[in-house]
């Protein structure tokens, strides 16, 4: 094995790369560019649909109530609803969604309540539209609000306590730290994004320098010269490996930045709403194992794509090969945040949906360090077998000189 | 020194089956002359070539390239040759130079010797106006002086060309002609295919004709000319294919 071809290959390969347009887009740009406006874009979107939730007046309906005029009057007064006058085609308003919810309120309902009668109210919404299920939420918060201050009247009239009705309270009580909370919603998207970014990042070298260079008719060039192909494909597959390691570094890294201004557009919103916070606490530590985990997934990746390219005779050819490849990568990586799909000895050995899992594991603290291990052993031996592949796949003639 | 022994090529096609594109070829040149392979497309003498380059592996038969087997010993007999095609593209993203020290550098050349190597190519096929300049930006002319440089720069003893002038214009196909002569007056060994009787008239010591993946005949030109009583290489080339039953194409 000789290094030092293998280096030679490796730095005109990469001097060839860091010229090419489209493994600039797919490693550079996307990571540092796509991310974060992505990130930024829908923390403020976020931001923007709370504060729209809230100020938001929305048009409703009474119907009926002509003799319940402390309810209507009651109902004029919330400053979240717009009360528009009744008429009949209140339903075909609603589908038309110019109008968002409809009250029925009926005959002798004020006198009912007092009287301690039942009474039956009605409200009308539109399922599946957001707007509609709001308003229909806020009309029914007014109601339960009503009954339980008439719950409270009834039974100060009586003289009775209230806990006759609560004997006990309930409470759930986080023991989850903030810490975990976070990781564990990091953890569920990282491992995700990042093995398919080492998937795209690999993808556009992975083509040009097996497809792309049969294309352009250098193939046969450079095997005239002295290198030989297992130099070639080991200096070439480390290039593949280092754009996919390099898209993979700037995505996590671009993350944790525009995380950090999305949490810092949020905070306020969300304190305000008394809601917790949102941060992407990683520890380095985490970060450090996830990324030994996801090593020998991006070898696997980098090999197994220059040997699929390897075969196709063009660029587009090799494109209509690797697209399945998506699919075939994105289920497993989706299939990590499934709830309740938890790691396992037979999930550790089903590479990519593996690393996913500890991955997400990793994150939130916890390290089962037998499976760990087997999980990091069981991908260097498919890494392993996809990177003979490759080399195998260089020394046939008719692979390389497919008519 | 160049020697085939009965070098033979059989591919498998899913439709054909076995398609022997090469049948037992056996020729040998000494340094300082050129052999010249002539043949119609689809002939064999680019599969011939492929594998004294050992970009092909024989199915049968062997080879020697400056006295190294081209199964046994690829790499060294690559070491020892220069492979020049029309096929043989350059890296459009490389300049001139960075082009040209890669295959350099690929040969073992140490860094000295590399770049002196370099600048003496560079001066004597004038290609220092433009060694900086990306190979994608460069005219057909200047894209073969690259490759040129590239066959060159490991000095190798062996030069093998397969039809390095399809496509080329005039000039730039008498740049190539000229360049083919220079490397036999330097001693090395060169094999030359071609489709082009002029051309092999012109440039070849000895000439096989090659037709089906068989060498038909073989022998400097006076030679072919006695052996098959005609003096146009033209009508040598028709009555060798017509002899051994087939129709040239």
């Amino acid at each position: 094995m000789s290094l030092r071809n293998i280096g030679i290959v490796y730095r005109k390969e990469l001097t060839d790369s860091l010229r090419d347009r489209r493994t600039l887009i797919s490693t550079i740009v996307v990571p540092i560019l796509l991310i974060p406006l992505m990130t930024i874009g829908i923390g403020g979107l976020m931001t923007s649909m709370m504060k729209k939730a809230e100020t938001d007046v929305v048009p409703v309906m009474i119907l009926g109530g002509e003799d319940s005029p402390r309810t209507v009057e009651a109902l004029h007064g919330l400053h979240s609803l717009r009360v528009i006058p009744p008429g009949a085609d209140y339903v075909q308003q609603i589908n038309n969604k110019k109008l968002r919810a409809a009250v029925r309120i009926p005959e002798g309902f004020d006198a009912a309540v007092d009287a301690g009668r039942p009474a039956h109210v009605e409200i009308y919404y539109y399922q599946t539209d957001l707007n509609s299920e709001g308003a229909a939420a806020r009309l029914q918060a007014f109601f339960a609000d009503m009954r339980q201050r008439t719950i409270e009247k009834r039974m100060a009239d009586r003289n009775i306590s209230m806990s006759l009705l609560r004997p006990f309270e309930v409470e759930r009580q986080n023991v989850a730290t903030e810490e975990k909370v976070s990781g564990a919603a990091a953890g569920a998207m990282l491992p995700y994004l990042v093995i398919l970014m080492c998937l795209t990042g690999a993808m556009y070298p992975a083509i040009d320098l097996t497809a792309g260079e049969k294309e352009r008719g250098t193939m046969e060039t450079i095997l005239t010269s002295r290198v030989s192909r297992t130099h070639l494909v080991i200096g070439k597959f480390l290039l593949v490996l280092t754009t996919s390691l390099v898209t993979a570094l700037l995505t996590v890294s671009s993350m944790w930045f525009s995380s950090r201004i999305a949490a810092g557009m949020l905070k306020g919103e969300l304190a305000r709403r008394g809601a917790g916070q949102f941060h992407l606490a990683l520890r380095a530590y985490d970060l450090f194992i996830v990324f030994l985990m996801i090593l020998p997934v991006a070898v696997l990746f980098s090999a197994a794509l220059l040997a699929i390219a390897l075969f196709a005779k063009s660029y587009k050819e090799a494109q209509s090969y690797i697209s399945p490849l998506m699919i075939v990568v994105i289920v497993p990586a989706v299939a990590s945040l499934i709830p309740g799909v938890e790691l396992n000895l037979r999930l550790a050995l089903v590479p990519i949906l593996s690393t996913s899992l500890v991955s997400k594991e990793i994150f939130t603290g916890t390290y089962h360090w037998g499976l760990i291990g087997l999980i990091f052993g069981s991908s260097c031996v498919y890494a392993a077998a996809a990177l003979a592949t490759a080399v195998r796949m260089f020394q046939r003639e008719d692979v390389l000189f497919r008519a | 020194m160049i020697e085939a022994r009965g070098l033979t090529k059989v591919f498998q096609d899913k439709k054909r089956g076995a398609v022997r594109a090469v049948d037992g070829v056996s020729f040998h040149c000494e340094p300082g002359h050129i052999y010249g392979l002539l043949g119609a497309n689809g002939a064999g003498k680019t599969t011939t070539l492929r594998m004294l380059a050992t970009i092909l592996a024989p199915t049968g038969g062997g080879a020697t390239v400056a006295g190294y087997d081209v199964v046994a010993q690829p790499e060294l007999a690559r070491a020892n040759l220069g492979f020049l095609s029309t096929a043989t593209a350059l890296y459009g993203r490389l300049t001139a130079r960075e082009f040209v020290e890669y295959f350099g550098r690929l040969h073992g050349l140490p860094e000295d010797m590399l770049a002196a190597r370099r600048d003496e190519l560079f001066a004597r096929l004038e290609m220092n106006e433009f060694r900086d300049r990306r190979c994608d930006k460069l005219s057909t002319g200047m894209k073969q002086k690259t490759s040129i440089a590239r066959v060159l720069i490991h000095d190798p003893q062996v030069m093998i060309f397969d039809e390095p002038t399809t496509g080329l214009d005039v000039m730039t196909a008498r740049t190539i002609v000229s360049f083919i002569r220079e490397c036999r007056e330097r001693g090395k060994t060169v094999i030359f295919s071609t489709h082009v009787m002029t051309e092999a008239e012109k440039l070849c010591d000895r000439i096989g004709i090659i037709h089906g993946g068989r060498l038909l005949t073989e022998g400097t030109l006076a030679e072919l000319r006695v052996k098959h009583g005609m003096s146009d290489l033209e009508d040598v080339f028709v009555h060798a294919v017509t002899q051994a039953g087939g129709a040239p194409q």
